[in-house]
């Protein structure tokens, strides 16, 4: 009786390493992140612990799983802007927050953008837009990049637009861009010569100011 | 947008930070967000189930109860809670929505009470969300069907007819259903019984009886006995006939009446009879005659309209209109199939008697069906080969669409079951609503028979404890009713009776429900005024009735004799006292000056001598003791 007993349990457990594979891949699937401690957050951000509780609770309401990957999110930010196609947008939006370019923000990432953009000083501000507008990286803004940028903040407002959108105006604006930032006029705009052109910019730093109490 | 998505604003807003280098224009100034942005947690007690939520989760929706100011009538200030007296389960769900965007519907829960709560709460069922919506709809449409069943058998053909119908719709109505008056019952079991007897009579026409006299040849008996069975047919036919002309003068439309199958039914199993009165009796004809009378045979569907089962069955064909069609259609492709191949099989034989592809199809069918009667049998191979294929594949044919029959059968049938079965309960239930209200009027007429209105003493105060103070809060009501009125509440017999006694001009002095009520006979006010003068002289035999106090009558000499209590004429003759010996009527009589001696119909003067008896109101009986009077 105990031999047949003991031979069962062997087999048992000889079959327990392919089950644990498999539990293994279920589990890849359905990765759990969890962000680091509230007060490290505190001392890599701008925000009060009352602030980044507020915002990891909506967070974790949104995406119980801790990441957002890109699809979730042109999902979400197409909900803001339902008359035009927000996904181009959405997508250099992404890289721009996806600071370690694995194809999925985490808690951290969306925190540290948004302490930018909310809490920084006017220099990190512009910054994080040049690297927003900086698609492949380089540390250069090309006029293909801004131009690809531009077409896609117009896709967002959609077909019905007054005035109706006629002849190529990303192309002019792109131009007009161009004209302004780029002063050596070497086709290509640097970070220095962007911060410089922006902070010329009274209208920009005007403006920059009213995003201050979004949050 | 969803709930969800509104935490993401700020983000997008803050993003938009990355759009003012591009800018042509200056920003517009944001909001000013009043609100402050400390979250605070509110309490919400639903019946003792504490809950407890972010006050920003309630706000995404400001058009619910719990997201709008509303919710401040059900705070409460000494909890520091908002409380609400309904179903803490529910709230869950209700709760689940404002947390997630999403509404669930929780399938155990009854469909109406889900409803009830969606309504105080505010929330609109159009948002359930799609997991749930379809099983949310197929329930709601469940119930509205049942509801709608229970009224249609409401106001069905049980419900008495409206009072001023004419002949004809009572008529048709007693044709329709049988069981709305005894004529009618009776008609529809005669006629049940003659479709009977006019069958058996087509069946036993045919057997064969010994022969007559002098003759070797086995006669059927509808020759032997022509007569008689001419006799019956006739007796059968007439009664058919006058029910068809019946039905058709009493139908709403006659047209429709005409169109349908029963009275086709009917018109096609006398028409034989009256064909063959008409027509000669010469040979040629009488050949197409006799196959005329075949048609004698469907005297058996009237049954149908005795019979419910029939009618199931019939409709139930009908609806399966389709599977029957697919049934014949695939059995007929299968017939001639093999029909073909049995015959270029059985070609070669000599002396086969698949003589032609029609020929076969005899074979074909009896051999689907299973049947095999072997008057065909094929001899080659070939021919038993696919013989046998036949016989398997008629066996799948017919099993296919057979259960779906089966299931309609069945679905009609339960169907009818249900109906009758509501209906039944359906009486049971007004039975008992009806039970319970007059239940709580005599509650109040015996409640002021036992002088609950007069000044109670302790004795009586006793007695009357029993009631529940919502009961003494009632009465009082209804009591405050009849002052305010001047008139008092009665019931049905005492009513009638007081009908007779206004009509005398007589004041009434109190309603009773007791005694007198239960035997009194029914008859209508003129015919009891006649005999008011007779009564009159009756009316002074006092009544042992305690609530009567206002009696000032004369006393009648009760004899010893007991009295001749007329049960079914009097109630509660022991109260009366009433005595019927001739005697003492003499005696009663003496005492009054109109003599009674004529016919109860003849009327006599009222006595204006005795305004004493007048104040009695308790007359009911008297009728029938005048009759009895007439006979001194």
């Amino acid at each position: 009786m105990g031999a047949v007993v003991g031979t069962l349990t062997l087999q048992t457990r000889q079959r327990q390493p392919s089950r644990d594979n498999i539990d293994d891949e279920l589990e890849m699937t359905m990765v759990s992140h969890r962000p680091e401690g509230l007060e490290q957050l505190e001392a890599q951000t701008n925000f009060t612990k009352q602030e980044l509780q507020v915002l990891y609770r909506g967070f974790k309401n949104e995406c119980p799983s801790g990441v957002v990957n890109e699809e979730t999110f042109k999902h979400i930010y197409a909900q803001f802007f339902p008359h035009g196609d927000a996904s181009t947008y959405a997508h250099y939006l992404f890289n721009a927050f996806d600071t370690r370019n694995n194809g999925s923000i985490k808690f951290e990432d969306f925190v540290m953008g948004l302490s930018t953009l909310l809490r920084g000083t006017v220099r990190e501000k512009l910054e994080w837009t040049f690297h927003l507008y900086d698609i492949n990286k380089d540390g250069l803004i090309n006029k293909e990049e801004m131009t690809e940028i531009v077409r896609a903040i117009y896709d967002m407002m959609g077909k019905y637009t007054y005035p109706a959108l006629k002849g190529d105006v990303p192309k002019q604006h792109v131009d007009a861009f161009f004209e302004k930032m780029d002063k050596n006029k070497d086709g290509v705009v640097t970070l220095e010569e962007f911060v410089l052109a922006c902070q010329e910019d009274e209208n920009m730093m005007r403006s920059i100011q009213l995003f201050e109490n979004v949050m | 947008m969803a709930a969800g998505v509104a935490t993401w604003l700020p983000f997008a807003r803050a993003a938009a930070v990355g759009w003012l280098p591009l800018a042509k224009k200056i920003m517009p100034k944001p909001p000013v967000d009043k609100k402050s942005r400390n979250d605070e947690i509110l309490y919400v007690n639903v019946s003792g189930l504490r809950f407890q939520t972010w006050k920003n989760t309630l706000d995404r929706y400001p058009d619910t109860l719990l997201g709008s100011s509303e919710k401040e009538f059900f705070y409460n200030e000494d909890t520091q809670e908002y409380f609400f007296d309904r179903d803490p389960e529910m709230f869950r769900h209700i709760l689940n929505f404002y947390r997630t965007g999403k509404l669930h519907y929780p399938r155990q829960e009854c469909v109406q009470a889900f409803d009830e709560e969606l309504a105080f709460y505010g929330i609109v069922p159009d948002i359930i969300g799609d997991c749930c919506m379809e099983e949310y709809r197929d329930r709601k449409k469940e119930n509205q069907e049942r509801l709608a069943e229970d009224t249609e058998a409401e106001m069905g053909t049980d419900t008495p007819l409206p009072p001023n119908s004419t002949h004809r719709e009572r008529l048709w109505r007693a044709f329709e259903n049988p069981h709305t008056s005894t004529m009618a019952l009776v008609f529809y079991y005669v006629t049940g019984f003659f479709i009977a007897v006019s069958v058996i009579a087509n069946v036993v026409e045919t057997v064969p009886c010994r022969p007559l006299k002098g003759s070797k040849k086995d006669l059927p008996c509808g020759e032997k006995y022509s007569l008689a069975f001419f006799c019956m047919d006739t007796a059968c036919v007439l009664i058919f006939t006058f029910e068809y002309l019946m039905r058709l003068f009493a139908a709403p439309s006659r047209c429709k009446f005409m169109r349908s199958v029963m009275s086709v039914i009917d018109v096609v199993a006398i028409m034989p009879y009256y064909i063959g009165l008409v027509m000669p009796e010469n040979e040629d004809v009488s050949g197409a005659f006799v196959t005329l009378r075949v048609f004698r045979v469907f005297r058996i569907f009237k049954f149908s309209r005795h019979s419910q089962g029939l009618r199931i069955l019939g409709y139930t064909l009908k609806s399966c209109a389709s599977e029957l069609g697919f049934l014949l259609f695939s059995l007929t492709m299968a017939i001639i199939i093999f029909a073909t191949v049995m015959f270029y099989a059985e070609k070669g034989t000599k002396g086969t008697n698949f003589t032609s592809i029609p020929a076969s199809f005899w074979y074909t069918i009896v051999t689907m069906t299973t049947l095999g009667y072997g008057d065909m049998v094929p001899n080659t191979i070939a021919g038993k080969i696919f013989g046998s294929i036949c016989s398997l594949s008629g066996v799948l044919v017919i099993a296919l669409p057979v259960p779906v029959i089966v299931s309609n059968f069945s679905r009609i049938y339960h169907q009818n079951q249900r109906a009758d079965k509501m209906r039944a309960q359906q009486k049971v239930r007004l039975a008992r609503i009806r039970l319970a209200k007059k239940g709580t009027t005599n509650a109040f007429l015996q409640y002021k028979d036992e002088g609950g209105f007069h000044d109670r003493d302790s004795d009586n105060a006793l007695c009357l404890k029993n009631k529940s103070s919502f009961e003494h809060q009632h009465h009082h009501l209804l009591h405050c009713l009849e002052k305010t009125t001047n008139h008092e509440f009665t019931d049905e017999l005492t009513f009638s009776e007081m009908c007779m006694t206004e009509s005398m001009g007589y004041r009434t002095s109190r309603s009773t429900s007791i005694s007198s009520q239960q035997g009194m006979s029914t008859s209508c006010c003129p015919r009891r005024a006649k005999r008011r003068a007779i009564r009159l002289a009756n009316s002074t035999v006092s009544v042992s009735r305690g609530s009567v106090q206002e009696l000032d009558t004369l006393q009648v000499h009760k004899s010893s004799s007991g009295l001749q209590s007329r049960s079914s004429l009097n109630a509660r003759t022991e109260d009366l006292k009433l005595n019927c010996e001739d005697r003492d009527f003499t005696a009663a009589i003496i005492s009054i000056p109109t003599p009674p001696a004529n016919t109860p119909d003849e009327s006599l003067p009222p006595s204006p001598a005795f305004p004493g008896i007048l104040r009695n109101s308790r007359t009911n009986f008297y009728t029938h003791e005048t009759v009895k009077i007439s006979s001194l």
